[in-house]
C-alpha cells in the first residue's frame, strides 16, 4: 500500500484558508479532503482510494491500524477525516477509533461487511461519526466531508462559548465566541448551537473581538430570575409573555424571553432523558447548602444557573453535579461521552478546579487540573462533568468561591475548586467550591462535573478580562446548562463524540447542548492555568482542521483514559500543571477543568470513563479552543486509560485527593484538542 | 473481428455475467470508476482481488483441515473473504461465504467444508469467465486503437 500523504499541506492551506467561519467552507471544498483510509484487504483499499479520489478528496492508505495511528501522530493535522474497517488482523478497528478520538479528535468512519446491530451500535458507542456497510458505494463517500463540518462546527462552537475570543485567528469562531465571552454575553446562551450559531457566525464573524450587536446577555442573575419565573408559573404554563412579566427586567424583550425559553426546554428536556430527576435538582439548587444531588438532570441547568445566579454555585453546581451524576450514574453510557466529548472540557483544565475528591477541604493543592480532560473521577461523571462544565461556566459568574463553607464534602470540593482559583485561575474556588459539594452528597463524580463546571466558568470569569468573561457571565448561563446538557450536547454538539457513547441522555442535541458546550468550552477557556491548550492553539491557526489546535491530544486522552479509572484527582493534577503553564491564554483549556471535577469526590477511585466524558467537554469548551476539542471519535475514555499513562493520571489524581495537587503536568497535554483558538 | 462486433460481443458477455448472478451491481461501481487515467482499473482490481484471495483460500483450507476445528478463526476468514468478493461484486462467491459462515456458527463442519468446495468452484468459475472478459475488452480497445 502506498502511504501517500503528500498533499495534504497543501490542500490544508487552500482548503483551511477558505475554512474559516464555522459555517463557511472554502469553495472548493469538499475537494481536498484529506482522508486517511485504514484497511487490510488491498482490494478494498484500492477500491476506497479511487472512490475517494474520484470525490477529489486527498486520499492515504494504510493497511494497518498501527500506520495509521503513526501517520496521524507524525502530522497531526495532516488529515480531516479518517476511515477505517473493523476487521484488521494488527488492531481492532475499534480501538483505533478510539485512539483517533482521543489522541487526534478526528472524525472517523468505521466500515465493515457485517452490518449487524451490535456491530455498528458499538461503533456508535466507540464514537464513530458514521458506520459504511461493505461493499461501499462512491455515493456514500461522497457526503463523508459533512462529518468534518460538523465537527469543526461543534469545536467552534465551543470555543465560542468559552469566551476565549481574542484570539485572531479564530475570527469566525471568535464572533461567536465573543458572545460568549465577553461580558456582554450576548445572549450567548442560545447563541450556540442551533441555528443560532449560524446567526452568530454571521453576525459575529465580522466582529473580531467583541459582540457587534447589543444582545443580550443572560448573566447569572437573569437567568436565575427566568428560572424562578418559570418555575413559578411552572414549566408547562410557562409562556415568554408571561415569564417577562415576572421577570420585570427592563429592556428584556419577549424574544429574548422566548428563545431562551426554548433553550431552557432543551436543557431540561436533556436533563429528565438523563437523568429523570430534574425536580429534584431543582430542589437542591434552592438550597446550595445542601447541596442536594437530587436529580442532576434538574440540577444542571438549574443548578448552575441558581448557582452561578446565586453566587451559591458552588452549593448548586454541586447539586446540580449530583443530580447529574446521580442521573448519571443510572446513566453510565453517558460517560462514554463525556468522555469522548468531553475532551473539549478537558482540554479546559481547569487548574484551579482541583476537584479533590469532594472529601478535600479544598485544599488548593488540587488543581483544577481534574478537568484534565480525565473525567475519570467522575463517575456518574458524564454528569458530573456536565454539570460542572456547566458549572463552570456559572461558577464562573458566581466566584461563588464561598462555598467553601457549603456542604461539608461537597464544599471541599468546591473549596478546592475555589482553591485553585485563588490560583489565579479563573476558576477560582467558585468552580471549586462547586464541586466539593457534590463529591460529598453525591458521593459520585458528580461534583467533578459540577466542579468542572463550575471551575471552567470559573476560568471564565476569570479570564473576563479577555473576552470579558463571556464565559462568565453567559457561561453561568449555559453553564449550567452545560452540566446537564453536555453529556448530551458534548456528545451531540460540542463534542464530536459522534456516537457519544455513553451519553445517551445527551442525545438530545438540543440548543443548550450546544450552548452548553460552547460555553463550556469557552469558560473553560479562560482557565489560565490550563494554558496548555492556548499553547497549543496558539500557534495553530484553525484552519479547518479539525485539530488544530495546539491541544496535544493525548493530553487529553490521557485525562480521558484516566478517567475511566481514576480519579479525576490526577486528571486535576495534570490539568494544573498545564494551565499554569500554559498561560496562553485563552485556552485554558480546561484542562483542569475537566479533571478537576471528576476527583470531587470520586477522585480516586472511580473516575471511570464516564468522568471523563462530561469533563471533556467543559474541557474543550472553555478553551476556546476552536479546533474541536471534542474528542469525537471515540468516546470510550475507558480504552485510552490503558494508553495513556494512567498510572501517572492517577497517581497524580491521587495525590490530588491527598490533598496535594500533584499536577500531572504535562501527562495531559491536551495534543488532541484543537484549541488553537484559545486566546493566549 | 471489427470493433463493433468486438463491441457487441464484449456488451453481450458482460449482460450474461450480470444475467446469471456471477458479478452484482458492485462490479458497475468498478467500472464507473474506470477512466482514462486508470483505463484497465476494472482489470487490476479482479487481479488483485485473486491473488488475495489465494492466500485466504489456502488459509482457510489449513484450517478446515485442522482438528479440532476453530470456527471463530474460520469465521474471520470467511468474513474477510466475503467483504472481499462483495468488494468486486462477485455475487456467488458472496453468497457461499455467507453459507459458509451459516455453517460455522452453527458448527457444521461438514456444511463448512461442502460449502468451501462449492465456494471455491464458484470462485475458479467467476475467474476464467472474468479473463476472458477483459480480453475481449482489451482486444476490442486494440481494435479500436488500430
Amino acid at each position: 500500500m502506498n502511504l501517500t500523504n503528500g498533499k495534504g499541506s497543501m490542500s490544508t492551506a487552500s482548503s483551511s484558508a477558505a475554512w474559516r467561519a464555522g459555517d463557511v467552507v472554502p469553495d472548493q471544498f469538499p475537494a481536498g479532503l484529506r482522508v486517511l483510509v485504514v484497511d487490510d484487504d488491498p482490494t478494498c483499499l484500492m477500491i476506497l482510494e479511487k472512490m475517494l479520489r474520484t470525490c477529489l478528496y486527498e486520499v492515504t492508505k494504510c493497511n494497518r491500524a498501527e500506520t495509521a495511528l503513526s501517520l496521524l501522530r507524525e502530522n497531526k493535522n495532516g488529515y480531516d477525516i479518517v476511515i477505517s474497517d473493523v476487521h484488521m488482523p494488527d488492531m481492532d478497528g475499534f480501538k483505533l477509533l478510539e485512539h483517533i478520538g482521543l489522541e487526534m479528535d478526528l472524525p472517523v468512519i468505521m466500515m465493515s461487511a457485517d452490518d449487524g446491530k451490535s456491530v455498528v451500535m458499538k461503533g456508535v458507542t466507540h464514537g464513530a461519526c458514521d458506520y459504511l456497510i461493505k461493499p461501499v458505494r462512491i455515493e456514500a463517500l461522497k457526503n463523508i466531508w459533512q462529518h468534518v463540518v460538523r465537527k469543526k462546527r461543534n469545536e467552534w462552537k465551543d470555543l465560542e462559548q468559552s469566551g476565549s475570543v481574542e484570539e485572531g485567528d479564530r475570527q469566525p469562531k471568535q464572533s461567536e465566541e465573543a458572545d460568549y465571552s465577553s461580558s456582554a454575553n450576548e445572549g450567548n446562551w442560545r447563541n450556540s448551537k442551533k441555528r443560532k450559531d449560524e446567526e452568530e457566525d454571521a453576525e459575529e464573524r465580522d466582529d473580531t473581538s467583541t459582540l457587534k450587536k447589543p444582545r443580550v446577555v443572560w448573566s447569572v442573575e437573569l437567568h436565575q430570575q427566568f428560572v424562578a419565573a418559570v418555575n413559578q408559573l411552572g414549566i408547562d404554563k410557562a409562556v415568554p409573555k408571561k415569564i417577562l412579566e415576572l421577570m420585570n427586567v427592563p429592556g428584556l424583550t419577549r424574544e429574548n424571553v422566548a428563545s431562551h425559553l426554548q433553550k431552557y426546554r432543551l436543557y431540561l428536556r436533556r436533563l429528565s432523558g438523563v437523568s429523570q430527576h430534574q425536580n429534584n435538582l431543582t430542589n437542591s439548587f434552592i438550597n446550595p447548602q445542601e447541596a442536594s444531588y437530587g436529580p442532576l438532570s434538574s440540577l444542571n441547568g438549574l443548578d448552575l444557573q441558581t448557582l452561578a445566579a446565586t453566587g451559591q454555585l458552588p452549593a448548586q453546581s454541586l447539586a446540580t453535579l449530583q443530580a447529574a451524576g446521580l442521573g448519571r450514574s443510572a446513566v453510565k453510557s453517558r460517560m462514554p461521552m463525556p468522555i469522548v466529548d468531553q475532551r473539549n472540557l478537558f482540554s479546559f483544565e481547569n487548574p484551579k478546579l482541583r476537584f479533590g475528591e469532594g472529601q478535600q477541604q479544598i485544599s488548593s493543592s488540587k488543581p483544577m487540573n481534574f478537568l484534565h480532560g480525565i473525567p475519570t473521577t467522575m463517575e456518574p461523571k458524564q454528569l458530573a462533568n456536565l454539570h460542572h462544565s456547566a458549572q463552570s461556566l456559572g461558577g464562573m459568574n458566581m466566584q461563588v468561591n464561598a462555598h467553601g463553607g457549603q456542604g461539608g464534602q461537597g464544599d471541599s470540593l468546591l473549596m478546592q475548586m475555589s482553591q485553585s482559583q485563588s490560583r489565579g485561575q479563573i476558576l477560582n474556588e467558585t468552580t471549586g467550591s462547586h464541586v466539593p459539594t457534590l463529591p460529598s452528597s453525591i458521593g459520585q463524580p458528580v461534583l467533578p462535573n459540577a466542579v468542572v463546571g463550575g471551575v471552567l466558568a470559573r476560568n471564565g470569569l476569570a479570564e473576563n478580562g479577555r473576552g470579558t468573561g463571556y464565559i462568565q457571565v453567559s457561561q453561568s448561563s449555559s453553564m449550567l446548562n452545560f452540566p446537564l446538557n453536555s453529556p448530551a450536547e458534548l456528545s451531540g454538539n460540542s463534542f464530536p463524540l459522534g456516537s457519544a457513547p455513553g451519553i445517551s441522555s445527551l442525545t438530545s442535541k438540543g440548543t443548550f447542548q450546544e450552548e452548553v458546550n460552547s460555553e463550556i468550552k469557552g469558560s473553560v477557556g479562560f482557565m489560565p492555568s490550563y494554558d496548555i491548550f492556548s499553547d497549543l492553539n496558539n500557534h495553530k491557526s484553525h484552519d479547518w482542521e479539525l485539530h488544530n489546535v495546539g491541544m496535544t491530544f493525548n493530553a487529553s486522552h490521557q485525562a480521558n483514559s484516566l478517567q475511566s479509572n481514576l480519579d479525576v484527582g490526577s486528571s486535576v493534577l495534570s490539568h494544573q500543571g498545564f494551565s499554569s503553564s500554559q498561560r496562553t491564554g485563552q485556552n485554558r483549556n480546561i484542562s483542569a477543568v475537566g479533571k478537576p471535577i471528576f476527583t470531587a469526590g470520586d477522585a480516586t477511585d472511580h473516575v471511570n470513563a464516564n468522568n471523563v466524558g462530561p469533563l471533556n467537554t467543559f474541557f474543550d469548551n472553555s478553551v476556546r479552543v476552536k479546533s474541536e476539542i471534542v474528542p469525537d471519535a471515540n468516546c470510550d475514555t475507558n480504552i485510552f486509560s490503558e494508553q495513556f499513562g494512567q498510572e501517572d493520571l492517577m497517581s497524580a489524581l491521587l495525590k490530588q485527593q491527598q490533598g496535594g495537587v500533584a499536577p500531572a503536568e504535562n501527562e495531559f497535554d491536551f495534543d488532541g484538542y484543537p484549541l488553537d483558538n484559545i486566546p493566549v | 473481428m471489427d470493433t463493433k462486433h468486438l463491441k457487441q460481443q464484449v456488451a453481450y458477455v458482460r449482460k450474461s455475467l450480470f444475467d446469471q448472478g456471477y458479478l452484482d451491481d458492485q462490479f458497475m461501481q468498478l467500472e464507473d470508476l474506470q477512466d482514462d487515467a486508470n483505463p484497465n482499473f476494472v482489470e487490476e482490481i479482479v487481479s488483485s482481488f485473486y491473488s488475495d484471495s489465494a492466500r485466504l483460500i489456502h488459509n482457510i483450507e489449513q484450517a478446515l483441515a485442522r482438528r479440532p476445528v476453530d470456527f471463530s478463526k474460520l469465521d474471520d476468514y470467511m468474513h474477510q473473504f466475503k467483504g472481499s468478493s462483495s468488494s468486486i461484486g462477485a455475487k456467488k462467491v458472496k453468497m457461499e461465504c455467507s453459507q459458509f459462515r451459516e455453517y460455522c456458527c452453527a458448527g457444521n463442519i461438514e456444511g463448512c467444508i461442502r460449502t468451501f468446495q462449492q465456494l471455491k468452484q464458484e470462485h475458479a468459475t467467476l475467474r476464467r469467465k472474468l479473463e476472458a472478459y477483459f480480453q475481449l475488452v482489451r482486444q476490442t480497445g486494440q481494435g479500436e486503437t488500430s
